[in-house]
């Protein structure tokens, strides 16, 4: 099936997510769409699949003019997408979850449907055991599902955003070993990131995404340097990493262990002084994530004792880790950091807690500081649910307070494209030297080898590893995470 | 005072684009509702124009009828403010039926045991505060349920309702007992100095309507140009977010329900002190109920909410005559608010989702 995308116009208000795209995607083909965070790639994309109307423009479906009103229309025509967050049902099974959304009678014969996700399963490369609940897969595992999902429906045009965030480097391996296989078969397959490394191991063509327009394309072999310049206008230098002076103790984990996630977090004794950059690393859900609840107070430990700054804080709530100076970003952004409904300026409000009646016009105008020295595209009166992720994502940071003494941040460059985690991690720098301990997990091994002092390798809820970066790599830390110490 | 108004008008002038939008989406609901309505009409073989016209004429044909919807007005306003701010925090306070209740009991017994004094004025004043008192904590029971012992409010509110509703009657038929007779028809009528004053001609009292047009006044200060209001819908947007702004969801919520409490308990303060005189065994009418359906219309919104009442009163009202004119149940008038409410619920989402797919 070949796609032809003519001129294609996405208007909010006065942003123009897309502004006039042209874009051809063959069969047999993998095609990438590269851009760094806000060019409209997901915009794009969610027009093609139905998700979102098009302000103008064409797309003609082998030829035939369409126009998909919902995503049940796109599919009716073979096209499925898997979205930046996956749209399954979590308290189901995966089996359940397979089935939802097929053709199937009143009274489906299971057995039907388990016998072909494990033939799927086996021809895809994937591991799904299909009674386990969706709750507990990782995004990975997730995204292999709804993959398989897809498939079974009969779609020949598969769309992928992203999917390369926050999964590990061996499912990244299953994955492209799938999509290179369903190219082969004659699937039409779309590869969105803003990763250089994967287009340039998967993709035949690249279209580069800029500003809402195509600012060029390239086939197979790619030159780097060309497509970074498509990206950016020009070659980013990569982030540095200054050594702080270590100074006095700010986190203290004796002996903990926790519930939560999808390990849990056992056997756990730690120290952070003042002024190191800590990177976790792991598989996601490895205990990472209760690692930094425990030591934000949002998780009790069940057993052993958290110390912040000397001080014994075991058993207290959030609110007193946070006059203590600890300050906790979580990577669900819109579902545990944003507050959904709320405009950037009634965020700012909130932080400010000063008089009881509000005064939405100073907040505005502190609104403004905050979104200029954060360079977040957007204005004091959006409502935050309406901004990208990475836009999202720079707004939370410009959230943090002035002078913490620990931040534990959840995957803090998540769906940030090169230059911006170059930014990001400027900032970061300057407040680790003004004497912050800076707690953070990443499914990226190059940022962690980049900006920590110290990293933590988790494995099935515990730390296995606590090394210096100048004493490792990142084939010893891919194997470690893997559990091949 | 100024620096208030001045502030509600920006709310106010952004509230207007929406109203605007509002408006088309009302204009549809109340087609498809008066499109349900005539066929259950046409279906229950009663005359769907005449029925409309009893309807209007029932509640808007003389003063005498329209002082006897705004007296429906009152309590369903009030009651219907104090969701609001439930509403907003994300909670569903099925309870304020039960809190209209207790604000009827916690004024009859402050009027009680004040007594016809020469200070009556001052016991009634006071048997206001008291119905609002009891209606507040009596949802800080539903809150605490909720906070400290993690029960669902829909469950802890309609438990709390149906204690409330046997306290009512317990209270009628035991301590509370006219001398001599115990009766349905509710306690002792107190003396006439402990009324709140009406207007003799049309049984209405100014002082109540007042406080019901100050609730909406206040509810929409506090919730549009407060911290209040804000901490409220940030709590309901996102609790865990919440957390880590630094409020604390659980006081957020028993301040939401304190609120919602206090005005229902003033609705049925109004309902004792103001209409009946007494305590009777339906004393809270259902206002309680009737009144999520209003917020469920009005969209969250405070300025609809009061309109929808009043429509809501007028049906009620109306239908009164229903059984003597046509030999209709009047319980049409619940079948239409009820038909109102799922109607322009689809027609929202309907609307909502066209507009997302449309960006
Ligand atoms: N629903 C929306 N409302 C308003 N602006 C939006 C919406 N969705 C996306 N945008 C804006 O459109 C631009 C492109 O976003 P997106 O397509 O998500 O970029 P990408 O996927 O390339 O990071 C961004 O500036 C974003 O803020
Ligand atoms: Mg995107």
């Amino acid at each position: 099936m070949t796609i032809a995308l003519r001129s294609i116009h996405k208007h909010y208000g006065d942003i123009r997510a897309n502004d006039g795209i042209d874009l051809v995607l063959r069969p047999s083909t993998v095609h990438g769409i590269l851009g760094e965070n806000g060019a409209g790639k997901s915009t794009l994309m969610k027009i093609l699949s139905g998700y979102v109307r098009k302000t103008s423009g064409t797309i003609l479906v082998d030829s035939e003019e369409v126009d998909f009103k919902n995503p049940a229309e796109a599919a009716s025509h073979g096209i499925g997408m898997l979205y930046q967050d996956p749209l399954d049902f979590p308290p189901l099974t995966v089996l359940e979850n397979f089935m939802a959304g097929q053709r199937m009678k009143a009274w489906p014969d299971r057995s039907l449907f388990r016998k072909r996700l494990a033939g799927l399963c086996r021809e895809m490369g994937f591991d799904l055991d299909p009674e386990t609940p969706v709750v507990r897969l990782t995004v990975g595992e997730r995204q292999q599902l709804e993959l398989a999902r897809h498939l079974a429906a009969g779609r020949r045009v598969l769309i992928l955003d992203e999917p390369t965030t926050g999964i590990s480097s061996l499912q990244k391996d299953v994955l492209f070993s799938a999509l290179r296989r369903l190219s082969s078969g004659g699937a039409t397959v779309v590869l969105v990131s803003h990763k250089l490394e994967d287009v340039e191991t998967l993709c035949d063509e690249v279209t580069v995404l800029k500003k809402g327009r195509v600012s060029g394309s390239a086939v197979r072999p790619f030159s780097t340097g060309a497509l970074l310049e498509m990206m950016f206008g020009r070659e980013p230098a990569p982030p540095l990493r200054k050594g702080h002076e270590p100074g006095a103790q700010a986190l203290f984990l004796e002996g903990v262990h926790a519930h939560g996630g999808r390990t849990g977090l056992a056997q756990c004794t730690v120290k952070v002084n003042r002024g190191e950059v800590v990177g976790l690393a792991g598989l996601e859900g490895s205990g990472q994530d209760v690692f930094l609840r425990v030591a934000a107070g949002l998780t009790r430990p069940t057993r052993g004792r958290v110390h912040v700054s000397r001080k014994d804080m075991t058993g207290r709530d959030h609110h007193a880790f946070k006059t203590m100076g600890v300050a906790f970003q979580p990577a669900a952004r819109l579902e545990e950091g944003l507050i959904a409904g709320l405009s950037v300026a009634e965020h700012c409000a909130i932080l400010e807690r000063s008089s009881f009646s509000l005064d939405l016009d100073a907040s505005a105008s502190l609104a403004q500081e905050r979104i200029q020295s954060f360079q977040v595209a957007a204005r004091p009166e959006s409502p935050v649910e309406s901004l990208s992720g990475g836009n999202q994502q720079r707004l939370l940071l410009s959230f943090l307070p002035d002078d913490p003494v620990l931040l534990l941040l959840e995957n803090p460059t998540r769906g940030l494209d090169r230059e911006s985690v170059r930014w990001v991690w400027e900032r970061l720098d300057a407040i680790a030297s003004n004497g912050a301990a800076i707690v953070f997990s990443s499914s990226e091994i190059d940022e962690i080898l980049m900006v920590s002092d110290r990293v933590l390798v988790f494995f099935e809820g515990r730390i296995i590893h606590d090394v210096r970066p100048e004493d490792t790599d990142a084939l010893m830390l891919g194997k470690a995470i893997a559990g091949r110490v | 005072m100024r620096t208030v108004f001045a502030r509600m008008g920006r709310p106010l002038e952004m509230g207007l684009k929406t109203a605007l939008a509002g408006v088309a989406e009302i204009a549809a609901s109340v087609l498809v509702v008066v499109a349900f309505t005539t066929l259950v009409l046409l279906v229950a073989g009663a005359p769907p124009l005449d029925t409309f016209a009893v309807l209007v004429k029932g509640s808007l044909g003389s003063w005498s009828k329209l002082s006897h919807v705004i007296k429906v007005w009152i309590p369903l306003t009030l009651a219907s403010c104090g969701l609001l701010f439930t509403f907003k925090a994300g909670l569903w306070n099925i309870g304020v039926e039960g809190q209209v209740m207790m604000g009827a009991v916690a004024t009859t017994l402050a009027m009680r045991m004040g007594g016809p004094s020469p200070l009556a004025g001052m016991v009634t004043a006071l048997a206001l505060v008291a119905g609002m008192a009891g209606g507040a904590l009596w949802a800080l029971c539903a809150g605490f349920l909720k906070t400290k012992a993690g029960v669902h409010e829909i469950f802890a509110g309609l438990g709390l309702n149906f204690v409330s509703q046997g306290l009512v009657l317990w209270l009628i038929f035991g301590p509370w007992k006219q001398p001599g007779i115990a009766s349905m028809s509710g306690t002792e009528t107190f003396d006439e100095r402990l009324w709140i004053p009406s207007i003799e001609a049309l049984n209405l009292s100014p002082a109540a309507l007042g406080m019901a047009v100050a609730a909406v006044i206040v509810t929409a200060y506090l919730l549009s140009s407060t911290r209040l209001g804000l901490y409220l819908r940030a709590v309901g947007g996102n609790e865990k977010a919440a957390v880590l702004f630094g409020l604390k969801p659980h006081a957020v919520m028993t301040a939401a329900m304190l609120c919602a409490g206090g005005l229902a308990g003033l609705a049925g303060a109004f309902q004792v002190s103001g209409v009946y005189h007494r305590l009777i065994p339906a004393i809270s009418s259902g206002y309680g109920y009737l009144a999520l359906l209003v917020v469920l219309l009005a969209y969250y919104n405070v300025w609809a909410a009061p309109v929808v009442a009043f429509f809501f009163a007028c049906l009620n009202t109306g239908a009164i005559q229903l059984p003597m004119l046509l030999s209709l149940d009047s319980s049409l008038s619940g079948v239409i608010q009820g038909s109102m409410v799922i109607a322009a619920l689809a027609v929202h989402s309907v609307s909502t989702r066209s507009r997302r797919s449309r960006g």
